[in-house]
């Protein structure tokens, strides 16, 4: 292969590993800037692949090839609705958000596969026949050599990803609800003293992270996987809450680190036609994406600070 | 007033647990299935004869081990959700030592837990360092621990014990936890000597926690870290000490299922779920030492007995894990059961 070739090749397998990490990290953004943690993101993504996959193979024959975006819509609302339980457990009963996240994490992937039993009767669904493709882009993708690179081969929903990153970076950091919904990560007490009501704004970030994570579950269930059992979703859920850290709490910040983390997984997998990565062991490219998390953590990649309210219950009255 | 805060304390697990079977009651309803059938199917699976409580009671080891660990850093403030990892690294070692010297099974036996330990200990003390000296958040590192332990393990798997094998060879039969006594006793299932040694971690670490001046430490930093760094406390060495102290607890885990349950270690494609049910574990236990050996016994038997509900009465097994989940959900909730409780008592007295 040429060096061209493999370039592309290797954009184009990142942006495409990237791209449910991309929605996935975003939602968590958005939980986290109002002080809500989040590890339930994990729960959210297989909800999301869970209902997706079992509306696509249900109204395949209804909606014809635009079944994967209806199914989106269908996994964002089951997302949604998840995500809500996780606010009531953590805005008004005052669990432990961490808590509160594995609970959610062991729901999804109990319900959906108690589900999948009831309605397959087998432990994992059928493949979807209609599924997000890489395609070419028009126009932009007979510009010659970038061309090839950037915009050969994309499928769809990455383009949507990249979208909603500048979408909830404008929301988050140009609108009056953004900057209620950081105040209220922040610092809830002057937020609340200014008349900002906390518990609302806080269900409103977690109901959107519930949106996003169902939805970049629906995304790589419906173009990675293609069918739903219980090893569809074993770890993009944290791998996106590394990228959210990784990214240091901001939605473009997010979106690179996602793209990194699906560049190492993508070199994992090419790696063996590249010449001086061959000898590489597979082992480093899969441990980057946590160690690297760790690394910038510990301030070693500039120092990454969550918001400061971030993990804890917000009670009226208290000091 | 002790009284009535001690019958609290009881309530909330026992009224969560209540809930959660409850809610998985009407689930089985719901979906069209005989829910005193089904509890029927699950009690005989985890309990039915000595075989099913062999098996109940091999299951409750590792949950002990990983209940214990995270109700240990829980102790001192910490949230170990890095016990999968731990466990992992502790499986691995003591399965190499097990495998890689040829000793006397008094020296061999106690080597290839101690390795396990030790590994496990590592593998808290990063996370541990990075929170004492940095501040960094133990949860996150410790869940990106866990998937750099799953991915490490594997790769020492496949390609520096075996050449390109999935599993080892079993540990040598010095280093094995198997018992004949045991399986002849029950029924020949996979149940081994764990068991006697997690009950003794669960009253060391009763001991450490309750009784030494360590322990009085750790416990005092996770009450107040200022307070404790007032009266001479070292908050960041406590806090590190913990961690190791956790991990070496998961890490036994790990050991018991290559020593005991499994005899070797295979390449895992994914988590075992011993250590995220460790959190439950330690949740309902109130992490303490009693509470999360009862604990470890309940998920012991709703784990072994699920196996039993789609053969004898048509229940999918993933029933259990919903109703785990909304144990833990309506554990971590307390504030709600406390309010409900508080509002019943209120209207009593009226």
């Amino acid at each position: 292969m040429d060096a061209l070739t493999i370039i592309a090749l290797i954009v184009s397998s990142s942006l495409f590993a990237a791209t449910p990490l991309i929605f996935t990290a975003l939602g968590g953004v958005f939980s986290e800037k109002s002080g809500v943690v989040n590890i339930g993101l994990e729960g959210l993504m297989i909800i999301g692949a869970f209902t997706a996959i079992v509306f696509n193979l249900t109204f395949a024959d209804t909606f014809g090839s635009a079944t994967p975006w209806v199914a989106l819509l269908a996994a964002m609302l089951a997302g949604g609705l998840l995500s809500l339980l996780h606010g009531l457990a953590s805005i008004t009963f005052r669990a432990d958000q961490v808590v509160s996240g594995v609970a959610i994490n062991f729901l999804a992937l109990g319900l959906s596969l108690f589900l999948v039993k009831l309605l397959y009767d087998k432990g994992q669904t059928d493949m979807i026949k209609m599924n997000f493709i890489k395609k070419d882009i028009p126009f932009l993708s007979d510009i010659p050599i970038i061309g090839d690179i950037f915009f050969g081969d994309i499928a769809r929903p990455t383009i949507l990803a990249f979208a909603i990153a500048i979408i909830s970076w404008f929301v988050l950091y140009k609108t009056p609800f953004g900057l209620r919904l950081r105040s209220v990560g922040e610092h809830p007490m002057a937020a609340d003293t200014m008349g900002v009501n906390v518990a609302k704004t806080r269900y409103i970030a977690v109901f959107i992270s519930g949106l996003l994570g169902g939805l970049g579950g629906a995304v790589y269930a419906q173009s990675i996987s293609l069918d739903f059992s219980h090893a569809t979703i074993t770890g993009q859920g944290f791998m996106a809450l590394a990228a959210m850290i990784f990214g240091k709490w901001h939605p473009l910040g997010a979106m690179g680190a996602a793209i990194f983390f699906g560049f190492a997984q993508s070199l994992s997998i090419v790696s063996s036609n590249i010449p001086f990565l061959q000898d590489v062991p597979d082992v480093y490219l899969l441990i980057a994406p946590y160690v690297l998390t760790i690394l910038a953590l510990a301030g070693f990649i500039g120092r990454a600070d969550a918001p400061k309210a971030s993990g804890t219950p917000y009670v009226k009255g208290s000091r | 007033m002790s009284v009535s805060k001690n019958w609290t304390v009881l309530a909330v697990p026992v009224i969560s647990v209540l809930f959660g079977l409850l809610a998985g009651a009407i689930i089985m309803l719901v979906s069209g299935n005989d829910p005193a059938a089904g509890y029927a199917a699950l009690w005989n699976g985890a309990f039915g004869d000595s075989f099913y409580t062999g098996e109940t009671l091999r299951q409750m080891t590792p949950y002990v081990f990983a209940g214990l660990a995270v109700a240990f850093a829980f102790r001192t403030g910490l949230f170990n959700i890095g016990v999968e990892g731990q466990l992992l690294v502790g499986w691995l070692a003591s399965v190499w030592v097990g495998l890689a010297f040829e000793l006397p099974k008094f020296i061999h036996l106690p080597l290839a837990i101690l390795a396990g330990a030790a590994a496990g200990a590592a593998w808290g003390f990063i996370p541990g360092f990075l929170k004492a000296r940095l501040r960094v958040h133990e949860v996150i590192v410790t869940i990106m621990m866990n998937y750099t332990a799953l991915h490490v393990t594997n790769y020492f798997i496949r390609d520096v014990i075996s050449d390109g094998a999935d599993a080892t060879d079993p540990v040598h039969e010095t280093a094995s936890l198997q018992s004949e006594f045991l399986q002849s006793i029950t029924d020949f299932s996979s149940l081994h000597n764990g068991i006697y040694l997690a009950v003794v971690a669960a009253i060391l670490m009763w001991f450490m926690l309750e009784k030494t001046t360590l322990g009085y430490e750790l416990r005092a930093v996770g009450y107040n870290q200022h307070a404790s760094e007032y009266a001479g406390m070292s908050v960041n060495r406590n806090i590190i000490l913990s961690m190791v102290i956790s991990g070496a607890f998961a890490g036994i885990g790990g050991s018991m299922q290559g020593l005991g349950t499994f005899g070797n270690m295979f390449i895992n494609s994914g988590f075992s779920g011993i250590g995220f049910d460790g959190i439950a574990v330690a949740l309902l236990g109130g992490n303490t030492a009693i509470g999360v050996v009862l604990a470890a016994l309940l998920f012991g038997a709703l784990k072994v007995g699920s196996l039993n509900m789609p053969i004898e009465s048509g229940v999918p097994n993933e029933l259990v894990e919903i109703v785990i989940a909304l144990i833990i959900f309506f554990v971590a909730s307390s504030y709600m059961i406390t309010w409900l409780l508080g509002r019943f008592k209120k209207k009593e007295a009226k």
